[in-house]
């Protein structure tokens, strides 16, 4: 791979900057969120070029930016955003990705370690046989064509009203779990009939469903107005996406916009950016399916949900009031949304585009839920599966800078292919049992692909983010056991 | 002749496929996708599926192929092992795939692939050897 040599002028400690000057065609600097030690293993790909083609895009405002976790993706890197504006500029599924709101979700319980530790084992298989995962898997759930547009609109709305979950998981779902303007129709049917076995499934890759154990508290009052008293405390992260569905939905449009790209003029460096306007028909159309697909991805992690209550409730004998897992928060990682920022010292709606990245706002922002007004937004970074994981919460200053975005992960360091050379699944989970991790996959070569050394080390990403201001950590947590799909 | 070998790319992966001539390597495209996805040997020709695909030109045309063929899997559950390519132009496929449903308990299983994408996409010809490199969302 080709090392990236382009100009990164520092700003400060934690921010780099692409000036405009370096290609004639962008619009607006570069701007990546970093430490000094993580510019060289940036600089080994392409990542930072393709912060640079992002730039290109028409209407873009403030920075094209990339977060601590940045790696090479297509079109857009991995933890960039991008904010364009709806009157003159466009949206680009690029900006999205495949996977449309592929997020995280958090849940507390009321159960302590030496509890629980017992019977991972257990629980870990009671998930792996309730929550259909891996490759090919199909949902225990059976909706008709009449029901999946149902999802599609009401999005985890749909799976409360089906008795998955209840309304106190809404309220702390970003969106309420359901993306206003999502329009089935938009969404072609080859989309639906990819989603229609796959409701209410974890996927491969990925995707996990994984028992954590609170290991320290920096924010205790915030850590307390999430549920989160004390060290030892369990917690249960769930992180999937739109399956099959999603990257029909992406598929289709990237194809669409490539095609209205050119009618519109529209010329960008790189086709994976293909984009329409975010006014014209292209451009509502695609943000019409891309809401529905992200509804049928909160309905997919509200179904998961209730199924792991149902895990914890039998392998525990006890009530789900007894045991808790009550929602934290859920929040996407891949999505666009029309939002509202000052730039310029004006008003102005922006077409938000968080590929790989969290949104992060502050307190007192009105689209956080009540509980959450004093504190901000919880933001859920997941780490690897042998490591670590936060949660922080978002900043004024991440509204005034990053479009209320921080970062969503830890960031691939090293390729699927090259992480399971030579390794096989059983010494990865040899491994992970060492430090204290049950871990079960549903792929051969699963484990191996998500090995800690694929991933750099999510506390160096989050710190960051935190030194930078854009977010403040509240908790770490490690985990227990998981399970891949 | 070796038919395909895979890529590195960060947090994906990819397949350079190769061919003697350009049906070949959409053949071979395919059959390295599936690869990735289960040990293609323990896969039985069972079924069959008939395919096409239009793109407007012949980079496009992989993406639309494999594409295809994902969906197939999705809806269907069938893992493909054997690509006859009936009818190749630069923007027009016609093709029978065959193979049979995926079978956690006779099958290795390995990762999903969610979508063959534009990404350093190429179809290249070189003194007779062609080359396709696709890069897959995974």
């Amino acid at each position: 791979m080709t090392r990236w040599d382009g100009p990164l002028k520092k700003i400060d400690d934690y921010r780099w900057e692409i000036p405009r000057e370096y290609k004639s065609g962008m619009r607006v600097p570069g701007l990546i969120y970093a430490s000094e030690d993580m510019l060289d293993s940036i600089r080994e790909e392409q990542a930072a070029e393709q912060v640079v083609n992002v730039a290109f895009l028409p209407g873009i405002v403030g920075h094209s930016l990339a977060m601590p976790d940045i790696h090479w993706g297509y079109g857009f890197p991995i933890g960039g955003v991008a904010a364009t504006r709806v009157e003159d500029g466009v949206v680009s599924p690029g900006g999205v990705g495949y996977d449309i709101n592929c997020g995280v979700r958090l849940l507390r319980t009321n159960l302590r370690e030496h509890e629980v530790r017992p019977k991972v084992e257990e629980l870990l298989s009671q998930i792996f046989i309730n929550v259909p995962s891996g490759l090919g898997s199909t949902g225990k759930i059976k909706v008709g064509k009449k029901e999946m547009d149902d999802i599609l609109t009401d999005g985890a709305r749909w799976a409360v009203k089906r008795g998955f979950g209840t309304d106190d998981d809404l309220e702390v779902t970003e969106e309420g779990g359901c993306l206003k303007g999502a329009d089935p129709d938009k969404v072609s049917t080859k989309a639906k009939e990819r989603g229609l076995p796959q409701s209410g499934t974890l996927g491969s890759g990925n995707h996990f469903v994984e028992v954590q154990v609170v290991g320290e508290i920096y924010e205790p009052a915030m850590a307390q107005s999430m549920g989160i008293e004390d060290v030892g405390q369990v917690l249960l992260l769930i992180h999937t996406g739109s399956r099959g569905l999603g990257h029909q939905v992406c598929d289709d449009y990237i194809r669409t916009l490539r095609e209205a790209m050119q009618r519109y003029g529209i010329d960008v460096p790189d086709r994976e950016l293909a984009c329409a306007p975010v006014k014209s028909a292209e451009g509502r159309d695609y943000l019409a399916a891309m809401a529905c697909a992200a509804n049928y991805a909160w309905a997919n992690r509200q179904c998961i949900t209730h199924w792991s209550r149902e895990c914890f409730t039998r392998v525990f004998g006890l009530s789900l009031r007894q045991i808790g897992l009550e929602m934290v928060y859920d929040v996407a990682h891949n999505i666009a949304k029309i939002e509202s920022y000052e730039v310029n010292g004006r008003k102005a709606s922006l077409c938000v585009h968080r590929k790989g990245a969290t949104r992060a706002f502050p307190a007192n922002h009105p689209s956080i839920p009540a509980r959450y007004k004093e504190i901000g937004q919880p933001v859920l970074i997941p780490g690897d599966m042998g490591r670590y994981s936060f949660v922080a919460v978002g900043s004024e200053r991440a509204m005034k800078e990053s479009f209320g975005s921080v970062c969503h992960g830890a960031g691939r360091k090293m390729s699927r292919h090259a992480a399971k050379r030579g390794v096989r699944d059983a010494d990865v989970a040899r491994n992970m049992a060492a430090k204290g991790i049950l871990a079960k996959s549903a792929s051969r070569g699963g484990l191996a692909e998500e090995a800690s050394e694929a991933y750099k080390d999510v506390a160096e990403v989050v710190e960051v983010c935190h030194q930078a201001g854009l977010c403040r950590k509240v908790i770490k947590a490690y985990p227990m056991g998981v399970v891949k799909g | 002749m070796k038919r395909f070998d895979v890529v590195e790319h960060t947090a994906d992966t990819g397949v350079i496929a190769y061919g003697a001539d350009m049906r070949e390597a959409f053949a071979n495209a395919a059959y390295g996708m599936f690869s990735l996805m289960a040990d293609l040997k323990q896969v039985r020709e069972e079924t069959s599926r008939y395919i096409e695909a239009e793109a407007g030109d012949r980079e496009s045309l992989v993406v639309s192929w494999l594409n295809e063929l994902l969906y197939l899997f999705d809806v269907e559950g069938n893992i493909f092992r054997r690509f006859d390519i009936l009818e190749l132009t630069n923007t027009r496929l016609k093709a029978d795939a065959y193979g049979e449903k995926a079978d956690a308990s006779r099958h290795e299983l390995r990762g999903g692939v969610k979508a063959a994408t534009y990404h350093m996409l190429k179809v290249a010809e070189d003194r007779g050897r062609w080359r396709i490199r696709v890069i897959f969302d995974v």
